[in-house]
């Protein structure tokens, strides 16, 4: 099943022969709990170090973890997102490795038996072709301490120790394994922007890379077009934004696309994006061959999901980010990426439903929403939702427009006024006037008025320098106070100027 | 299964464990009869046993999202082998690993 119809996915041209790029991407991602896995410790970004920690998470002889029901049920959600398939039995393994910030020197992990199995990614890219990304599996396993290669006074060359912080160990985590379904730099970004979305939308995690809790590794080869077999892969870690996912994809496909080139073989290996350098290197493995000689772990129970548990948690999936994305753009006909925005700024969907409801012209309505509404959102820090513009008094103002009854300059006006004062748009509209002068006579007189006071314009247009028009055009609706219509004003203009007729 | 099956420098390296040629040899004998006595299991009727990964007749042992009280930071670093500041002090890392 080649799952990605993908129009970004241009074959390269490597010695004459055309190339496709196979991608699959290992996603770990933070799941927003109180607390850790196993333990009662709290599960916070940014504490003071080893403030977080007890003898469950350190790893201490005789602790005993107990799992997080909390965690198990985000991850199952996240999986029914996808239409993933939830076993009626999962086990959790012990994965064996030495590493200092890893203090029972395993990792509880999931190997043969994980909670979610299956499921499809669909996302749509911003050349709005449609693409999806299968889900080999989502399992869940717990986060290990954060080291940093500094010492305190501030060295990272030379220094021979490294320094553990073990807040972060034990926190829940879960990975998200796609198969190599993806085929090109954009559709890895729009795969991961779905998974984002869906995990914000269901309160799986707040997904913020910069703080760690998303942590992407894509492995990536490149074979000829046609070929069922994979190319050697190499394994890209270290982005730290979906842009340095996008570049670390474009330099690493033009590296291996060099090597093969010029005749080279692709090393499997594991590389580090380098930000500034723009480029991946090669990381030394803290072992060569891993044999991890995972183990079911004796501490812990099997997790087993009855029928009903499992309809419980897919009933509580309601307004999926995808489901909105797709209804946005098919039914309302808005563009990918004012679907895209809308989804994504908190809140925002909601009050875009609300007011098309109510309006039913959904391409006017996220024009103010995405507009003068985000606008407004930013400058004053208060989202549209909770403005005193609701979404009746923007439906007011959409039918306002529509109905030529304001010009688009009113419209703008009243949004900004109604954000922060309230009241009926249409109340203010009728006390103040501001209906928009569509009756030529009115219009006549204020153009005679402006060509009157303006006696160098009107020669300079004469001369030719036609520019002035929005000059005038302007006067026309100052004097108004805004409520001429600008179409007719202009039209009104050019025919007391002479050459209406055009 | 025989002494001789079992890798003890694999298994050495995989713990970490700088053994002797002698000790090889002597935990390559240990071990070997240590799996011999297991493998007194494979003589068991076991067809009608379905396969498990748990001896423990239990489900779901689970606790609420509830936070509980962390050790004092003191009392977590008293029992590290070396400390700087609030952080424990381990032998430089290489390399990352997920």
């Amino acid at each position: 099943m080649s799952a990605t119809l993908d129009a970004a996915a241009a074959p390269i041209a490597i010695g004459g022969v055309a190339y496709e790029v196979v991608m699959g991407i290992e996603c770990h991602v933070e799941l927003k709990t109180e607390t850790k896995m196993f333990c009662g410790c709290r599960n916070v970004f940014g504490a003071e170090p080893n403030t977080n920690v007890c003898p469950v998470c350190l790893g201490m002889p005789g602790a005993l973890p107990v799992p997080n029901r909390l965690a198990i049920e985000l991850l199952v959600k996240a999986g029914l997102a996808f239409g993933s398939e939830i076993p009626a039995y999962s086990k959790f393994d012990r994965k064996n490795y030495f590493y200092p910030d890893m203090p029972k020197d395993y990792q509880i992990s999931q190997f043969d038996m994980p909670l979610t199995q299956g499921g499809v990614v669909p996302f749509w890219l911003p050349d709005g072709t449609h693409g999806s990304c299968r889900l080999t599996r989502i399992h869940l396993e717990e986060d290990t301490g954060k080291s940093s290669h500094a010492s305190r006074d501030g060295r990272i060359a030379g220094s021979t120790h490294s320094l553990v912080d073990f807040n972060r160990a034990g926190v829940p985590l879960m990975e998200c394994v796609s198969e190599p379904d993806i085929r090109s730099a954009p559709a890895a970004v729009a795969y991961l922007e779905a998974l984002k979305r869906t995990f914000v939308a269901l309160g799986v995690s707040d997904v913020k890379m910069e703080e760690g809790s998303l942590r992407c590794d894509v492995n990536l080869s490149l074979r000829p077009v046609g070929q069922e077999e994979y190319g050697t892969k190499t394994e890209i870690k270290n982005m730290n934004s979906f842009n340095s996912v996008r570049r670390a994809i474009e330099s690493e496909m033009a590296r291996q696309a060099e090597i093969l080139e010029n005749g080279g073989r692709i090393v499997q290996e594991t590389r580090g994006w380098d930000e500034a350098a723009g480029t991946t290197h090669s990381m030394r493995s803290k072992e060569q061959a891993h044999d991890y000689r995972y183990f079911p772990d004796p501490d812990l129970t099997p997790i087993e999901f009855a029928p009903l548990d499992v309809t419980r948690l897919r009933e509580s999936l309601v307004g999926l980010p995808q489901a909105r994305i797709d209804r946005f753009v098919s039914d309302d006909k808005l563009s990918i990426a004012q679907a895209h925005q809308i989804v994504d700024t908190p809140g925002l969907a909601d009050y875009y439903d609300a007011a098309t409801a109510l309006t039913e012209k959904p391409q006017a309505t996220a024009n103010f929403v995405l507009g003068d509404l985000s606008r407004l959102a930013n400058e004053t820090g208060v989202p549209a939702g909770e403005s005193r513009l609701g979404v009746e008094s923007l439906a007011e103002i959409v039918a306002l427009v529509e109905a030529k009854t304001i010009n688009s300059k009113t419209a703008k006006d009243l949004i900004a006024r109604v954000w922060s004062d309230g009241g009926s748009p249409r109340e203010i509209v009728a006390a103040e006037g501001l209906g928009q002068v569509s009756d030529s006579g009115a219009i006549d007189t204020l153009v005679a008025a402006v060509l009157a006071a303006n006696e160098k314009s009107v020669a300079d247009y004469r001369a030719g320098k036609t520019k002035v028009m929005g000059f005038l055009v302007g006067q026309v609706m100052k004097q108004s106070r805004g409520t001429a219509n600008p179409t007719l004003a202009e039209e009104r203009l050019r025919a007391a100027l002479g050459d209406g007729a055009e | 299964m025989a002494s001789g099956d079992i890798d003890v420098a694999y298994v050495a390296k995989l713990a970490r464990l700088a053994l002797t040629p002698a000790e090889v040899e002597r935990f390559g004998a240990q071990l070997g009869a240590l799996l011999e006595h297991v493998d007194r299991l494979a003589a068991l009727p076991v067809a009608d046993v379905g396969a498990t990964a748990q001896v423990i007749a239990q489900s779901n042992v689970m606790r609420d999202d509830v936070v509980r009280p962390s050790l004092d930071r003191e009392t977590v670093l008293g029992g590290a082998p070396e400390r700087d500041g609030a952080y424990f002090r381990v032998p430089r890392i290489i390399g990352e690993d997920a």
